[in-house]
Parts: C-alpha cells; structure tokens; sequence
C-alpha cells in the first residue's frame, strides 16, 4: 500500500472514530452519573437513540430567524469534526495535524462558541440572549486558562504542534513533572467550564435562572438540534481526548506503526471509561455554583495553569 | 534528575500548591485541615531529603513535625475553634481573586529572588528554596488579608513551616536541639494564643482584630 494511502485512512479513521463514539462518551458519562445517584440509568447507548428521534422530525423555525441561525448548528459540527481529525487519539502523527496547533485549536472552540451565540441572539428571545450572555461571560474567562494549561506541556516538548507534545510526552523516560500535575488539575476545571458540567452549569437543566448551554439551544429543534447534541458530545470526547494526549499519552501509537494501532484502541478506551467515571464522580460530589461563583473558579483553574508554568520554569521539571 | 530529586520537586509544588490553597479557602476548619496536610506533606519530605543524602538526624526531624504539625497543632485548634463556636465563613479584606493574583506576583518575586542562591548552592534540594521563600510570604500575605484572629495564627503556623522548608532545602535542616527549641516554641505559642482567643472574645464579644485598633482607654 502507498504510505499516503496509508495515512488517509488512518486519518479518516480516526476522525470517525472519535464523531462515532462521541454519543456513547457522553452516554458513559450520564450513566455513570445515574448509578451513583442510585438510579438505573438509560443506558450508554441513549444518546443515539436521542439523535435517530430528532434526526427524523422535521424542523421548526421561528420568523425572524437570520441564516445565521439555520448555518449555526452545521458551523459547531464542522468545528468539532476538524477539532477531532487534528487531536492525537489514536496516533500522533496525522495528516491534518499540520493543519493546527494547540493555539489554533483554542481558536476552533472559540469559533463554534461565537455561532452558538450569535444563532442564540439571532431568534431575540429572552433566553436565548441571557445564555448567550453567561456563555460569554464563562468562555472569555476559561479561553485564557485553557491557553495558560497549553502552556506547560508546549515548554516541556518547545513545540507548539499536538503531535510533538504527545510525541515528547508519550515517548520519554519517565518522571514526575510536579508542573504538569498543576496543568493537568487546572485543565479539568477548564473542561468542566468548557462542556457545561456540574460546577459551572447543570447539562440537565431546563430552569431558566441557572441554564447556560440549554438557554442557547432553547429554540432548536430535529436535526438542528441533533447535531448541536452531538456536537457537544464532540466537544466533550474531544477534551478527554486531549487531556490523555496531554497528561497521560502512555499507548499512543508512534507514527507508521500498525502493530501499535490496537493497543492504542484499547489503551485509549480504557482511558475514556476512567475519564468519563470520574467526570461523572466529579459532578456527583460538588454543588453547582452560583453564575457569579463561576469567574473565581474559573481564576482558580487560570491560576494553577501559571503556576504550573512557574514551577516548570524554576525546578525544570 | 534522580528519583529523590524528582520527588522533592513533587514535595515543593505540593507544598506550594496548599499555601495557595489556604490563601483561597472561606472556611477555617478547611484551613486546619489543610495546615494539617501541609504539616504531612513537610515531614514526607524531611524523610525523603534524610533517606537521599544520609543525613539520620532528618528522620527525627520529620518524626517531630509529623506528631507536632500535623496531629498535635491541627488538634489543639480543632477543639479551639470547636469551643469558641467559629466553624463558619472566614471574612477576608480583599476578596479572594485578588488575594489570588497578588499570591502570583508573590510567587514570581520569590523565584526571582530565590535563582542567584540556587545557582551558587550545591544540595540536592537547592532548587525548592524558591518555592519555601514563596510559601513564606504567601503566609504574610494570609496573614493581611484575614481579619479574624484564628486564620492569622493558622498563617503564622504556616509561615513557620515554610521557614522550616527553606532550611531543609537549602542547609539539610537545622540541628536537632534548634528544632526542639523551634517546636517548642511554636507550640506554646499556639497555647499562648488559645488562651488569648478567649480574652480576646471575652472584652469585644468577637475575633474580629479590627477591635484592637480601638485599644485606647478613654477618658470617662
């Protein structure tokens, strides 16, 4: 096989991989919520079921929606299929990882973050412009952050470019990075911000005083909707996805190698159901914050990330 | 960089990490807690930086701050605070995001001033001494900001500590009979300033020490 045939595959591979098990992460996750507030639970696979149901209604919208309302939801999907085909998850060296660095990738979220609340505006409701509001107000104080988690592993591997991290991270002998473990605490914060779990907002709340992300999607509706759910299940396998990359690379396959590809698979699922347990564990313990709470919290995880980078900085490690 | 080394450096972040922690917590049972663990986390260490370069007296040492900072001091405040009833919300002057970032400026000063006698020693350990000097003033800082009495003796504790940090890292530890004398100190210390909580509260009917401003006898 010609190594370039090669590589398409193993992107496209990828790619549908992580927008095929999406639902299922964030199925894991609410399952798990659901045993450990004692209940049975829907089951992992829900979330398809959810997408098979919305993908065949049809689609209502309001008069005065705008283009920008209608291109929105395909704006945050395609965001987050880029977002999944430039991440390592599988194997660090891919096509389109050129494509985007770490800096860039903050960029991508942030793209899909402005449609999601241009198109909450767009409709004038009164909901949709106040979570529109709260969004802003959390993803002007979690973007810095993440970019200051980034930070400390770009230092550790003097690269900017996903695949050299995780190459540097993957492939070295091992030590303890104190700086990365701050890194790796203030990130989870960010992802918690980012995906609209427990501390920041509640995903299941439909109560209009304490809603950020359901405010935005009030007006949706069928396959609209379908893809923003899914979207956001994108979003949220692909910070997992990251933060393995980041903080816990062991597994990734090296660039060309076959023979690690399913070891890599099985590594990365194992890391995903850990990821999504204590996600999960996460939200079950803590209360969810007043929205005025959640720009502290959010300084807290933008603090850790500097002082991540200033322990690297003074002990080198 | 060898195993000891790395884990000192794990030693370091932590402690610098609970220090930052302290600085942002509202309640004052959480900061015992975690003057507790600070305390645990110090004498890990004091093993660590013993077993490593061979230096014996540093078991006694850390033998000394575990039984002293983190079962003996943490209890004695815990009943403190149980019979004086003060379980609840720590008021601080500044609010705590700002506390946070002056914490930052703090940390960077302190490694600044910590590189040129890091460059110069030759321990094993010499490179945390940025990290004890930070803890230090991390501790004043928690001293300011805090306006009831409790929470400032906690951050003398804490400050404390990381003065005993700063000496494992840079000179393996003091010898043992300044560390008894420290430790007595401190201790009594903090008897000291238990009894004075509840003179404290008994003439102002609070802990709050913006009463002490007023100390003036009056002239009726």
């Amino acid at each position: 096989m010609a190594p370039w045939i090669q590589t398409v595959i193993s992107q496209l591979a990828q790619t549908l991989l992580v927008v095929l098990l999406a639902p299922a992460m964030l199925g894991w996750v609410n399952q798990c919520r659901a045993w450990l507030q004692n209940r049975t639970g829907p089951g992992v696979l829900q979330p398809y079921r959810v997408l098979g149901k919305l993908f065949h209604k049809d689609a209502v919208l309001a008069h005065t929606a705008s283009p920008i309302f209608r291109i929105a939801p395909y704006i945050q999907f395609g965001c987050m299929v880029l977002a999944a085909s430039i991440i390592p998850v599988i194997e660090a060296d891919l096509l389109l990882s050129p494509a985007a660095d770490v800096i860039a990738l903050v960029g991508i979220f942030a793209l899909a973050r402005v449609f999601s609340s241009l198109a909450a505006m767009d409709i004038g409701t009164a909901f949709g412009s106040l979570g529109a509001r709260r969004e802003m107000l959390v993803s002007s104080l979690s973007e810095p952050a993440l970019l200051m988690v980034f930070f400390t592993p770009l230092l550790i591997a003097q690269s900017t470019s996903l695949t050299a991290i995780a190459d540097a991270l993957a492939h070295r002998q091992f030590a303890l990075y104190p700086s990365l473990a701050f890194a790796a605490v203030a990130f989870v914060m960010v992802l918690l911000a980012e995906n609209a779990r427990i501390p920041v907002d509640n995903p299941t709340t439909h109560l209009e005083l304490t809603m950020i992300h359901e405010a935005l999607v009030l007006e949706y509706s069928a396959r609209h909707l379908a893809l923003i759910e899914w979207a956001t299940a994108m979003k949220l396998t692909i910070y997992c996805a990251l933060g393995i990359a980041l903080f816990m690379p062991w597994g990734l396959a090296a660039a060309a190698d076959w023979r690690g590809v399913p070891l890599a698979v099985v590594a990365l699922a194992a890391k995903l159901v850990v990821a999504g347990a204590g996600i999960a564990l996460l939200e079950t313990v803590s209360a969810k914050m007043r929205i005025f709470r959640a720009p502290e919290f959010l300084g807290m995880a933008f603090l850790l990330a500097v002082l991540g980078m200033l322990i690297f900085l003074l002990l080198g490690a | 960089m060898t195993l000891a080394t790395q884990l000192i450096n794990v030693m370091a972040a932590l402690l610098l990490l609970i220090a930052f922690a302290m600085l942002s917590q509202r309640r004052i049972l959480s900061l015992i807690y975690l003057y507790a663990w600070q305390g645990v986390v110090l004498s890990a260490n004091s093993v660590v930086v013993g077993y490593s370069t061979g230096q014996t007296h540093l078991y006694y040492s850390a033998l000394l701050t575990f039984v002293l900072k983190a079962i003996l001091l943490p209890w004695i405040l815990h009943r403190l605070i149980i019979r004086l009833n003060i379980r609840w919300d720590v008021e601080t002057l500044i609010n705590i995001p700002t506390t946070m970032f002056a914490g930052i400026v703090l940390v960077v000063f302190a490694f600044n001033l910590a590189l040129p006698i890091t460059q110069l020693a030759g321990t094993i350990t010499r490179s945390t001494l940025g990290i004890a000097i930070a803890v230090v003033l991390l501790s004043f800082l928690m001293m300011i900001t805090r306006r009831k009495a409790v929470p400032q003796v906690i951050g003398f504790l804490a400050l404390e500590n990381g003065l005993f940090f700063a000496a494992t890292s840079t000179t393996y530890g003091m010898p043992l009979a300044i560390e008894l004398g420290i430790a007595l100190d401190v201790l009594v210390g903090v008897l000291i300033l238990g009894i004075f909580f509840f003179q404290v509260r008994d003439a102002f009917d609070s802990l709050d020490l913006r009463h002490m401003e007023k100390l003036k006898e009056t002239d009726e």
